[in-house]
């Protein structure tokens, strides 16, 4: 049996950064697809606003977990085989999608309704209202929730252990399966969550009570 | 793509993937239950409680808060096993279920809670009502009431959430599925089985607690105020 020693904490240190390469790719794949999902969300169109509320119902009905396997085994065994660092960044892009889009609908329908009239009266067109007028307004109201938001996706990366992808959660039970002291191992690994997550959480309280400031 | 589907293995085994459904359901009611009792606890003591009980319960939901639950997992049952505790899959992946469940409806509770006013509890005091009864009266129920949509939804991400016990093969849904899965090697058909089975329970779970909404509070069903 080994003792375990600072090389292992070294290496728990190490396999973080491949958990924040993991969430940076879920939080660039979630805005690039939850962005078109929550203009379509707020759309004037019944269809479009249709088939984006079932998108995000279905992907927020079921587990990532089981998002992650369809994505690695489901895709593999379709002949479709991705490196499992692929597989989980697709599984927690949708994730993320139908999560930010869901939460930037909320943001873009909480600008006031005279906005849009007015702009409207102004004679801008649907586009540049969009890009004038509501989302930069949206943009300011959806900053803490999204900071907020993407604690949970640092979190879940450390479901991508499960295809064998060698982040955080997965380097505590590899170096737990030579020194068997899980209770320690475990701890730091949580530790060194809370030392990524904790920080944004406090960013994003700290941004929410400046913003409800400035708007009353 | 040459790959032909076949869900016939499901004619055999679906027993075993109703059972795994059954075992969802109990593993989640029973955490969602006691982490709301243990949630509501410690909302009122982050809310009334005095400077050190108020600092440990925030210290509580911070930790948890910020930890994956796959961790906080882990150490209930790997750690507490090693030093001293040995607990089964099924009873660890509870306890690690309610704790989570506990921080984040503090947090929720905590917020329904402040937005009850102190002039209220003044009245029920007035009224002649006893410590135990304004709390549960005037403040609790008022307060779930007005926090309801975060909590459900709060109760439905715990049920997505209770596949990850299936990482220390605690026996539910997503872990029978994975059994089945090495033995057909029918991954792609079984997972989206399995996927349609979650989905069909969150719309379950939503639809039980919103009828639950209108036997707990008739008055807003009176009023039509919307939920």
């Amino acid at each position: 049996m080994i003792q375990l020693n600072s090389d292992h904490i070294l290496f728990l240190v190490m396999a973080a950064r491949w958990t924040l390469l993991l969430s940076l790719i879920a939080f660039i794949g979630g805005t690039l697809t939850g962005l078109p999902i929550a203009l379509l969300r707020s759309s004037s169109s019944r269809f479009l606003r249709l088939i984006s509320a079932g998108y995000v119902q279905l992907i927020q009905g079921t587990p990532l977990l089981i998002l992650i396997f369809l994505s690695y085994f489901g895709l593999g065994i379709l002949g479709l085989k991705l490196a499992p660092l692929v597989a989980a960044g697709l599984a927690l892009t949708l994730y993320a999608s139908a999560f930010l889009g869901e939460i930037w609908r909320g943001c873009i329908e909480a600008v006031p309704r005279p906005q849009w009239e007015a702009s409207d009266c102004l004679g801008l067109s649907l586009l540049q209202q969009y890009i004038y007028v509501v989302l930069p307004q949206a943009f300011r109201i959806a900053i803490p929730p999204t900071v907020g938001f993407m604690v949970q996706i640092v979190k879940n990366t450390s479901l991508a252990s499960v295809v064998g992808f060698v982040e955080l959660a997965r380097a505590g039970q590899i170096i737990n399966n030579s020194t068997f002291e899980p209770f320690i191992i475990f701890c730091s690994v949580a530790a060194l969550y809370f030392l990524i997550c904790y920080p944004l959480s406090l960013i994003s309280r700290s941004l929410e009570t400046k913003i409800n400031a400035s708007q009353i | 793509m040459s790959y032909k589907f076949d869900f016939t293995f499901l004619l055999e085994k679906w027993p075993i993937v109703l059972n795994g459904v059954w075992l969802t359901v109990q593993l989640t009611i029973m955490s969602i239950a006691l982490g709301f009792i243990l949630g509501c606890i410690c909302a009122l003591v982050r809310v009334y409680g005095g400077r050190t009980v108020r600092m440990i319960v925030g210290t509580y939901v911070e930790l948890i808060r910020n930890t994956p639950l796959l961790i906080q997992i882990f150490i209930v049952y790997f750690g507490l096993s090693s030093i001293g505790f040995k607990l089964s899959a099924e009873v660890s992946a509870t306890i690690a279920l309610v704790i989570n469940m506990g921080a984040y409806t503090t947090e929720i509770m905590r917020a329904g809670i402040q937005s009850i006013h102190r002039t209220q509890l003044e009245t029920a005091d007035c009224l002649g009502l006893t410590r135990l009864q304004a709390i549960l009266h005037i403040v609790l129920l008022p307060a779930i009431e007005r926090v309801y949509p975060a909590l459900s939804s709060q109760f439905v991400l715990l049920m997505l959430a209770s596949s990850i016990t299936s990482q220390i093969s605690a026996e539910e849904l997503t872990a029978v599925a994975n059994n089945i899965q090495s033995e057909t090697y029918r991954s792609f058909e079984i997972y989206i089985i399995v996927a349609i089975v979650y989905l069909i329970l969150s719309l379950v779970y939503r639809i039980i607690f919103k009828a639950l909404a209108h036997m707990l509070f008739p008055r807003r069903r009176k009023l039509g105020t919307p939920l």
